[in-house]
């Protein structure tokens, strides 16, 4: 996957998990919590859900990459690059 | 005004909040039920395929966030759809009320077999890989969740729980709620039952295979308690809470009062997991009476628990006439005819669909017996259409369930 194919899949789980959002104005350097109703429950979900898509553990250490989207496409980047975009 | 002990301990309702599957308000309920218009439906359902239930069509998103649907029950958005409900229905003035001192009293037949169904289905397509299986899981499956749910969207920060009590629960989880306010445990109580239970397949399968899932090729003519030619019961989804107060409460505001609850039991069989006890169930009946300090006479409409299985029908028929005997005043009806069974919400959907007959004095009937059983023959049964009294004053409401647990409320009118 492409950079812009990671966030696209990313845009795509939050638009599952906070479905009352509106993803339209996302900035992506501004982190999540600070623009999103998000609670730990919401992160576990991005991890469980990208855990369930592309079979790829994220351990708990690592979860503060997840903080915004800049970030998360850029933590990604490594273990999505070989994934098909489905 | 001077407050009178008694009137501390008179526990009133003052506000309905449903949802059945032929009604999503008392008005509406009231009315389908007069006109004779059933709730049931083709369903289908995975695992058990083609099927038949009674499922509900309220909003979910009139009091919730789609966020707060995903996370939650089914049980929790009717519990909440209800509660919220209720209280408007009440007229109390709720940005006023201290939420400090609201109890949330839900009974329940069972909960969380939903919800761990979901999730081993979804663990099915990893291999049973448990590193998928949800963190809601846990908060979605413990006990206390559909009253727990309702707290956190109404900031309710009195006590919470559920009441576990098989298909009593409804009854069960009013009468807690009355005598949480007796004791002084709050000052509203949010008390009745719900049910999600259409969307387990294992309820379906198991009372398929104890023979006691209803089939007809006709959904409205599927629930058939007191006829012969009856098959088993129809599961349903729904709730029902009612807002209680203290009569001394009620009255100073001005409230409407439905009804006051003037008599409750509850007994055990101790004789059966699932075969009913009309000994036990009669004793029921005549506790709530004697606490009532009436007799069987002083009773206007009893509603039934019958839920259309052979045993289950005929036991609770000669439990009243244990009871009731030959007495000319009484008239008897069922709900689950038109509703199925509501499980957890049963009780008290049951009953409020009969509390519109304190005004219009008119007694709802019984639909779908084509041929009486005689095992089921009783005087004041209310067959093939409603019918009219000179009065009602007094209701009295059965619920009955597995492990042989009874329930009896008695409401009058104020």
């Amino acid at each position: 996957m492409t950079n812009e194919q990671i966030r696209e899949e990313v845009l795509d789980i939050l638009e599952v998990i906070a479905p009352d959002e509106d993803l339209s104005q996302l900035d992506d350097a501004v982190n999540f919590r600070d623009q999103l109703e998000l609670d730990s429950m919401d992160f576990l979900d991005i991890v469980m859900e990208l855990r369930k898509r592309h079979r790829i553990q994220i351990p708990e250490d690592d979860y503060v990459n997840l903080a915004s989207m800049s970030s998360t496409v850029e933590f990604l980047e490594p273990l999505l690059k070989d994934v098909e975009k489905v | 005004m001077i407050r009178s002990t008694q009137d501390d301990h008179r526990i009133v309702i003052t506000g309905v909040g449903l949802t059945a599957p032929n009604g999503d308000s008392l008005a509406d309920y009231r009315a389908a039920l007069l006109a004779g218009k059933s709730g049931v439906d083709r369903y289908h359902i995975r695992y058990v395929g083609d099927t038949l239930a009674g499922q509900c069509h309220f909003d979910e998103l009139k009091y919730q966030k789609r966020k707060e649907v995903r996370r939650g029950t089914r049980a929790g958005s009717i519990g909440i759809f209800c509660a919220n409900e209720t209280i408007a229905n009440s007229g109390i003035d709720w940005p006023n009320v201290d939420r400090s001192r609201v109890g949330v009293y839900v009974g329940v037949t069972e909960h969380g077999n939903v919800e761990t169904e979901n999730e081993i289905n979804e663990i099915k397509a990893f291999d049973y890989d448990t590193k998928v299986w949800s963190h809601h899981h846990n908060p979605r499956t413990v006990a206390n969740n559909p009253a727990g749910e309702i707290t956190l969207n109404l900031g309710i920060t009195g006590p919470h729980y559920t009441v576990g009590a098989a298909c009593a629960a409804g009854n069960a989880g009013l009468i807690q709620g009355a005598q949480m306010l007796e004791l002084n445990e709050c000052d509203l109580a949010i008390a009745g039952g719900v049910s999600e239970s259409i969307h387990t397949f294992g309820i379906f399968a198991g009372f398929a295979s104890q023979g006691a899932l209803a089939e007809h090729a006709d959904p409205a003519c599927a629930s058939r308690p007191f006829d012969r030619d009856r098959n088993g019961i129809v599961v349903s989804e729904g709730g029902c809470l009612f807002t209680l107060e203290r009569f001394s409460d009620a009255s100073r505001r001005g409230a409407k009062i439905y009804g006051e609850l003037v008599g409750h039991a509850m007994t055990s069989d101790a004789s059966d997991f699932v075969l009913p006890n009309p000994e036990q169930q009669s004793r029921c009946m005549h506790l709530a009476l004697q606490r009532a300090g009436l007799n069987p006479e002083d009773i206007d409409i009893v509603s039934t628990h019958a839920t259309a299985t052979t045993s289950g029908d005929i036991q609770e028929c000669a439990a009243l006439r244990r009871v009731f005997g030959n007495a000319d005043n009484v008239m008897i009806n069922n709900t689950k005819s038109f509703i199925g069974h509501a499980m957890g919400a049963a009780g008290s959907l049951e009953l409020t669909g009969n509390l519109p007959s304190f005004d219009d004095r008119v007694c709802h009937h019984t639909i779908n017996v084509d041929n009486l059983d005689p095992e089921c023959e009783l005087s004041g049964l209310v067959l093939g259409e409603p019918r009219t009294k000179k009065s009602v004053d007094i209701i009295l409401n059965n619920s009955f369930g597995m492990l042989g647990i009874n329930s009896v409320v008695i409401i009058k009118r104020v």
